[in-house]
């Protein structure tokens, strides 16, 4: 076990006790796993901690553990930049899957979020403008869900397919973004 | 004959601009490929920036779920695909990871060189087509002709001058072959001269100066807070290189600068580049005065191909060993790992969740461009529409990472 | 009746008019800069010193519509299709297209919910050139074999002064 886990796992412990359980130390990275109501006030202690210091987002990742319950996950990955380590927070989510947006801890979480709901329908409250990122305005469905065929599903311009529709999903736009160009714009903003 | 009438003013009457909405893109010679901003612009002064991306958007992470490990390499060389090598790096060294192992030493330094020919060949790219997007095109055929000499290089070694699917998980595909070393040899004599040339071309250029010197300025803190990494970064002051903090291969054997500038504007980002060509190539001269003889996949025949391929034509259980990893590919101990190098554009970052199969359960690329492309509308001092390209050309998106 | 149709369509007024036109259509082909993914790099070395290919009389237009050629240089998904159509129909005729790179042929190795299995689901192409990436040779190949098509062409077909040679 070297230094920086020990001086990693104290400070969270002290603080958030049992809320927050400490999954260990592997390939270099120190992981917890976190509720969701609990992911902002962590990630602020974890940037704004004199001896912390993540100042850093990497990366947010959206997980589907599908058949596994509970299914999603949310898995944030911070880096220290004054003391070069890294620390990954995990975030099991129920069906369907919300959890607070901390973009107002990192500005660059806004792009990460975007994706992560464009690909697994994960919402992240308070985010300032969850939209789809990849895929077109008015695609049904959340492309990387494990029950999500491959091919896509089989409509006039994708012939190879699966059989079926993709289950109806609510488009969440929570600013009305102007839009024009080939796809069009959008009429109204999805509340 | 008509009269010619003269539009006149009377005195303090400014001209009243209204907001045009301006749609830039997919399709636009300085866009670094598709991507769309949609601009509210008030005359010549852009008042918001919306980029659009995922124009590019193929699916590679749900493809990766149903690929061996292995087939993922190909997969890896399209997300950035000015330097190839580098990305193949960064993913075979997150399953050596996972599985615990380490390559030999010789494919090391042989894939450190390939990671550096690959910096180099992406940041000549940058070298030529920011100076290209601000109207001066000679840069670009000048870079053109370094970089045909990296994809002879890296032809030679692999057999292809893009995709090059080089490594594998435990080393690499193949010996470098005989004729390499003088050639690369050759190629670290020359390109020193050649980034001169470059600097003698475009760095006393007074239009070049004025439009990237003090355009789209970025602190310190907001580049961390937008998650700039590589070269962005470092332009802004911040000293961060992965691969001198937390060095992964042979890159602790090496010496060598991490380049930083204060000012965090076009031109600092652009200098940082081509200083980080220099110090690319004193790199990949210390790998070749330092390269052992050894092997060049690790001695594991349920990860690696035996490296002696007369051995599969002659041996049965060499054959079922090749036929094994080809047909079914390796099985991945159950856990989860996130590796990051210091690609040339950032921190390249993948995470793998494996469930004990071979094929990976998620694989998530944390690309560095997706990120530093967020930072578009965090420059200040980039107001016009014309800073902009800048900006977005010193940025250097490779839309193929920014949308996997 | 169709006999004299064709003696006067490929008389030598008529071919003649075609070698002219075809000549001076082959030999300006003006290309869109169209690069998507990772073969608009090798279509740009193609267009750069080492493999040169202003001496075939390929000019890049960065508009539509003042290019003959569209060379689809990547992978086309969902998303960006309609912009490729667009693109398309912008241009003037005559105009070819050029499909270069697996991906512009068949989707490549993307088989996915977001790719265009083909270029050719939504527009005519005239020449394929394979490759992952298709070397900048294998591109002047294409280009090759394009002036070839447009050589073996009937230019006047379709317009007025054929209509004067008969139904």
């Amino acid at each position: 076990m070297s230094v920086e886990t020990l001086l990693n796992r104290a400070p969270i412990a002290e603080r958030f006790g049992g809320a927050i359980e400490d999954l260990g130390f592997a390939h270099g990275v120190h992981a917890f796993a976190a509720p969701p109501e609990m992911i902002v006030e962590l990630c602020r202690f974890l940037k704004e901690h004199p001896a912390l210091r993540f100042n850093f987002l990497s990366d947010i990742c959206g997980v589907d553990h599908h058949p596994d319950a509970p299914r999603y996950e949310v898995v944030y990955h911070l880096y220290s930049l004054p003391n070069k380590w890294r620390v990954r927070i995990k975030c099991r989510l129920g069906d369907p899957p919300r959890v607070p947006s901390v973009t107002g801890v990192w500005r660059t979480a806004n792009w990460h979020e975007r994706e992560a709901w464009d690909m697994y329908g994960i919402r992240f409250e308070g985010h300032p403008d969850l939209r789809r990122i990849y895929m077109w305005e008015g695609f049904e469905g959340f492309p990387q869900r494990k029950d999500f065929p491959l091919r896509g599903y089989k409509d006039k311009l994708n012939p190879f397919g699966a059989e079926g529709t993709p289950p109806t999903q609510p488009d969440l736009a929570t600013k009305n973004i102007p839009q024009g160009g080939p796809q069009g714009g959008r009429s109204t903003p999805a509340a | 004959m008509t009269e010619v009438t003269e539009l006149s003013r009377s005195e303090g009457e400014t001209l009243d601009t209204k907001e045009v909405l301006l749609n830039l893109g997919p399709q636009h010679p300085s866009t670094h490929g598709v991507l769309r901003l949609v601009l509210e612009m008030k005359g010549e002064y852009v008042e918001r920036v919306d980029p659009f991306i995922g124009y590019l958007h193929r699916g590679t992470e749900k493809l990766a779920e149903s690929f061996t490990y292995t087939q993922i390499f190909p997969l890896t060389d399209r997300l950035d695909y000015l330097c190839p090598p580098s990305n193949n790096l960064a993913f075979a060294l997150a399953v050596e990871k996972l599985l615990g192992i380490e390559a030999p030493i010789r494919a090391q330094y042989i894939r450190v060189i390939m990671a550096e020919l690959a910096r180099i060949s992406g940041h000549l790219l940058i070298t030529g087509a920011l100076p290209m997007d601000l109207g001066a095109m000679t840069a670009l055929l000048y870079a053109m002709r370094e970089r045909e000499m990296i994809m002879d290089l890296l032809e030679m070694v692999t057999g292809a001058r893009m995709h090059t699917s080089y490594c594998r998980v435990g080393g690499v595909r193949e010996d470098l072959p005989d004729g390499f070393f003088p050639k690369i040899r050759e190629f670290c004599a020359i390109f020193p001269n050649r980034i001169r040339d470059y600097e003698r071309l475009i760095e006393n250029n007074r239009v070049f100066l004025k439009r990237t010197q003090g355009i789209g300025v970025i602190s310190a803190e907001d580049a961390i807070d937008l998650g700039l990494s590589g070269p962005n970064l470092r332009a802004s002051g911040v000293d961060w290189d992965i691969r001198r903090d937390e060095p992964y291969e042979i890159y602790d054997r090496l010496a060598f600068n991490v380049v930083t500038r204060e000012e965090g504007d076009c031109y600092a980002r652009w200098r940082c580049r081509v200083e980080e060509m220099r110090e690319s190539v004193r790199i990949i001269e210390q790998c070749l005065d330092q390269m052992p003889e050894g092997r060049f996949q690790v001695d594991l025949p349920t990860v690696a191909f035996p490296m002696d391929k007369d051995r599969v034509h002659c041996s049965m259980e060499a054959l079922i060993q090749h036929f094994d990893l080809s047909a079914y590919g390796f099985k991945v101990p159950k856990g989860e790992v996130y590796s990051a190098i210091e690609a040339p554009k950032g921190e390249l970052g993948f995470y793998i969740i494996s469930d004990g199969s071979e094929k990976p359960f998620r694989m998530k690329v944390r690309a560095p461009s997706f990120v530093n492309l967020q930072a578009l509308f965090g420059a200040s001092n980039a107001r016009y529409l014309a800073d902009m390209i800048a900006v977005l050309g010193s940025l250097d998106p490779v839309m193929a990472e920014v949308d996997k | 009746m169709g006999g004299v149709n064709n003696a006067i369509r490929d008389s030598v007024l008529f071919t003649t008019a075609d070698n002219v036109i075809n000549w001076g259509r082959r030999s300006a082909l003006w290309p869109e800069t169209f690069g998507i993914a990772c073969c608009a790099i090798e279509m740009i070395s193609a267009g750069c010193s080492r493999y040169d290919l202003d001496r075939f009389g390929v000019v890049f237009r960065p508009s539509p519509r003042q290019s003959d050629v569209m060379i689809i240089a990547g992978t086309i998904t969902r998303k960006f299709a309609p912009v490729v159509r667009r693109l398309y129909d912008q241009m003037p005729e005559p105009r070819w297209v050029i499909a270069m790179g697996t991906c512009a042929i068949s989707g490549g190795v993307y088989n996915t919910y977001a790719v265009v299995q083909g270029a050719e689901t939504f527009v005519p192409v005239d020449v394929h050139v394979p490759g992952c990436p298709p070397r900048p040779e294998a591109l002047m190949h294409g280009f090759l074999l394009l002036q070839e098509k447009i050589k073996k062409s009937r230019a006047l077909a379709g317009t007025a002064l054929d209509r004067v040679a008969g139904p």
